[in-house]
């Protein structure tokens, strides 16, 4: 163990004083922290956690649905040339409009990053609409690793029949587009929304619940493998003789030895939950206006080429978030994979 | 061998078998008098479909309002037995069939996809074989830092910003589209003109996508470099060039053909949402579109084209995996 204190052994004191014990879980945080790339990983998430929930407490001037009403003045320059009997008269004409809306102000002190087409804040709102990003995200993650370790959990126990329906429902699930399938169920909702069967607002809540559903095998893969080759060991025969129920059996004696492996598993799959929620609200199926989300921020652009060309304040803020927040999760789970991973040793 | 390989295809068939259903009936969560609805209104806005043909076609795919199980089963039945035949259905949206169309525009997408790949490789190849043998030093660290942050970007972020950095404000490329419409253009100087087109979404796609390419040849490779005859290669006095390329890297190629293998149906799905960024008319941008207009063909003939393309690149997978490693026997 490269990890232990070298100590002088006396056979004097007993032997739990002289030697260095250290739990799993110690020797895996102590793994975790020696990689820098985790700790600049757990600051983002860290950073961005606080920015999203505390950072409204501190900046209170603006709120996520708080129009800046403090009105804009537009000024257009025209250039009208008549000929009337061979002389050439050039009129300049300037059009002053007052604007009810300060939309699209470039950052100032009041804005420090400015406010977005309809004259929201956009600090404000990449705070709030973090909070939507982050926690869909956490939520969906949550339920898909619940989900797949049940699923995986019945069919690594039970095997046999139990094990192939469920392994075939897996190679389904895992065959079926993602993007595109949640296309159709948005399109779907379209239809609802318009019957007043469900509320606008539900909608991104909906498309993650489903997401939840097609993408559990992967969880579900995982813990079956760890539970196949873990039920022959001898503690297994051991809760068998004590009379254990089956659940019991399953869930406190065989999931909590697949958990590292599933809290790396959670932790890269957070990422890629927030890409995807991201690319929803991109493609203008997220959360409704007034509220937003990371993605929803940057549909705007989609249909503004002049807000994508010269005001990056409005949309650039948004998706540099998204890139902290993936790569800070991303870097976490790298971590804490190599932590876990016995043959890296440092 | 011949009997794995049915095996595994009447498998794939059951596979497909249930991707089906979950489309059709997801599909069929849509009320049918807003799928009606938008359909009118496409057709009195100059579509080539009319209104009746949009009916019989609802009829004979059972999706009739307040259909009962028997008629649902009925027109999911139907349904399979157009789709066994090729008969994906006439497009609401285009007019025309829907396996027409997607043929149409597969081309564009699998050219952009394969030179991309073909990139994708070449650079994440060497890359991950540097940052394998270099392990924890400077340069393994930086690889590795780059790439992840590559994994991350979102691709319509990213896209956006190389469209609105290279094209809109340098000017060097053009923004969108696939050719220039102004310009009537012909042999060499059109495909310079596609060339300069695709350039951006390209260089997206080989961005977005080396990263997990380079992870897995980094991770071959250092399990390989830890391999026994590796050593021994070593005590032989051999260079450590001819080791590593020799010896080594020729044994990382097992995953990497195998990988590429799995790649190559999936170079014809097309990339939503870089198509959709770069305006490009590949079969992802179309089928965008299609499903914003609501248009059920089509919706259903794509999902199912795509669940085609993944099924067929596991099967290939596998079997190049037999193929490429002489010690793995199907069975």
């Amino acid at each position: 163990m490269d990890d232990q204190k070298t100590t002088v052994i006396d056979t004097e004191t007993p032997l739990d004083k002289n030697v260095w014990l250290m739990s799993p879980t110690q020797m895996l945080l102590r793994r975790f922290f020696r990689s820098k790339l985790s700790i600049i990983g757990l600051v983002m998430v860290i950073g961005l956690f606080a920015f999203c929930f505390l950072g409204p407490l501190v900046y209170t001037q603006w709120g996520e649905t708080q129009l800046d009403k403090s009105g804009k003045t537009e000024y257009a320059t025209s250039v009208t040339t008549y000929t009337v009997d061979g002389v050439t008269y050039t009129v300049h004409q300037t059009t002053e409009t007052h604007l009810v809306d300060n939309f699209l102000s470039a950052p100032s002190a009041v804005h420090p990053l400015g406010t977005d087409d309809q004259g929201y804040d956009v600090l404000a709102r990449l705070m709030y609409g973090g909070r939507v990003s982050l926690l869909v995200s956490f939520m969906t993650v949550l339920l898909l690793t619940i989900f797949g370790v049940i699923m995986g959990g019945i069919a690594g126990y039970f095997g046999g029949v139990v094990d192939n329906i469920i392994m075939r429902i897996c190679d389904v699930l895992m065959c079926l587009p993602g993007i595109p399938i949640l296309l159709i169920l948005s399109s779907a909702m379209d239809g609802w929304v318009a019957q007043d069967w469900i509320e606008e607002e539900m909608r991104i809540y909906i498309l993650m619940l489903f997401l939840t559903f097609i993408s559990w095998p992967g969880v579900a893969r995982l813990v079956r493998g760890q539970i196949l080759s873990l039920r022959e060991q001898e503690y297994m025969v051991a809760a068998e003789a004590m009379g254990y129920s089956t659940g019991r059996k399953i869930f406190k004696h065989l999931v909590p030895n697949v958990m590292p492996q599933l809290i790396v598993q959670m932790s890269l799959s957070l990422g890629s939950m927030i890409l995807y929620e991201a690319t929803l609200s991109y493609l203008n199926m997220g959360i409704k206006a007034p509220y937003t989300a990371w993605g929803s921020m940057i549909n705007i652009i989609t249909t503004n080429p002049d807000i994508l060309q010269n005001h990056l304040y409005v949309w650039v803020p948004a998706g540099v978030c998204i890139v902290i927040a993936v790569l800070g999760f991303n870097f976490v789970g790298d971590g804490l994979r190599d932590a876990l991973d016995p043959k890296s040793r440092r | 061998m011949l009997k794995y390989i049915a095996k595994r295809i009447g498998y794939a068939i059951l596979v497909l078998l249930g991707v089906s259903l979950i489309i059709y009936f997801l599909t069929r969560l849509m009320p049918i008098d807003f799928v009606k609805d938008k359909v009118n209104s496409m057709a009195t806005s100059g579509a080539t479909v009319s209104a009746d043909m949009v009916d019989a076609m609802y009829e004979s795919y059972g999706l009739v309002e307040n259909a009962s199980f028997g008629q649902i089963m009925e027109g999911y039945v139907n349904w399979l037995a157009d789709l066994v035949k090729l008969d994906l259905g006439t497009s609401f949206k285009y007019g025309i069939p829907v396996a027409e169309k997607i043929a149409m525009h597969m081309g564009t997408s699998f050219v952009i996809a394969l030179i991309a790949a073909v990139f994708e490789f070449m650079i994440a190849i060497p890359l991950g074989i540097t940052a394998a043998t270099h392990q924890y030093s400077f340069r393994d660290y930086l690889v590795t830092i780059l790439v992840m942050v590559g994994i991350s970007l979102p691709s319509f972020f990213f896209g956006n910003v190389l469209k609105n950095w290279l094209s809109l404000q340098l000017g060097w490329f053009p923004s969108n589209g696939l050719v220039d419409a102004t310009k009537d253009l012909s042999g060499f100087a059109l495909i310079l003109d596609y060339g300069r087109h695709v350039f951006i979404p390209i260089l997206t796609v080989v961005i977005l996508s080396i990263g997990s390419r380079m992870r897995m040849t980094r991770t071959n490779m250092l399990e390989v470099m830890n391999s026994d005859y590796i050593r021994t290669a070593r005590a032989k006095g051999l260079k450590e060039s001819v080791v590593i390329n020799k010896h080594a890297f020729r044994n990382t190629l097992i995953p990497l053909v195998t990988s590429m293998a799995g790649l190559l149906p999936s170079l014809f799905s097309g990339a939503i949402i870089t198509e959709q960024v770069f305006d490009l008319p590949g079969i992802g941008n179309i089928a965008l579109q299609a499903m914003n207009a609501g248009d059920i063909p089509f919706i259903m003939g794509y999902n199912m084209f795509l669940a085609v393309l993944s099924v067929v690149g596991v099967l290939l997978a596998d079997l190049m995996y037999a193929v490429v490693d002489p010690r793995v026997k199907l069975s």
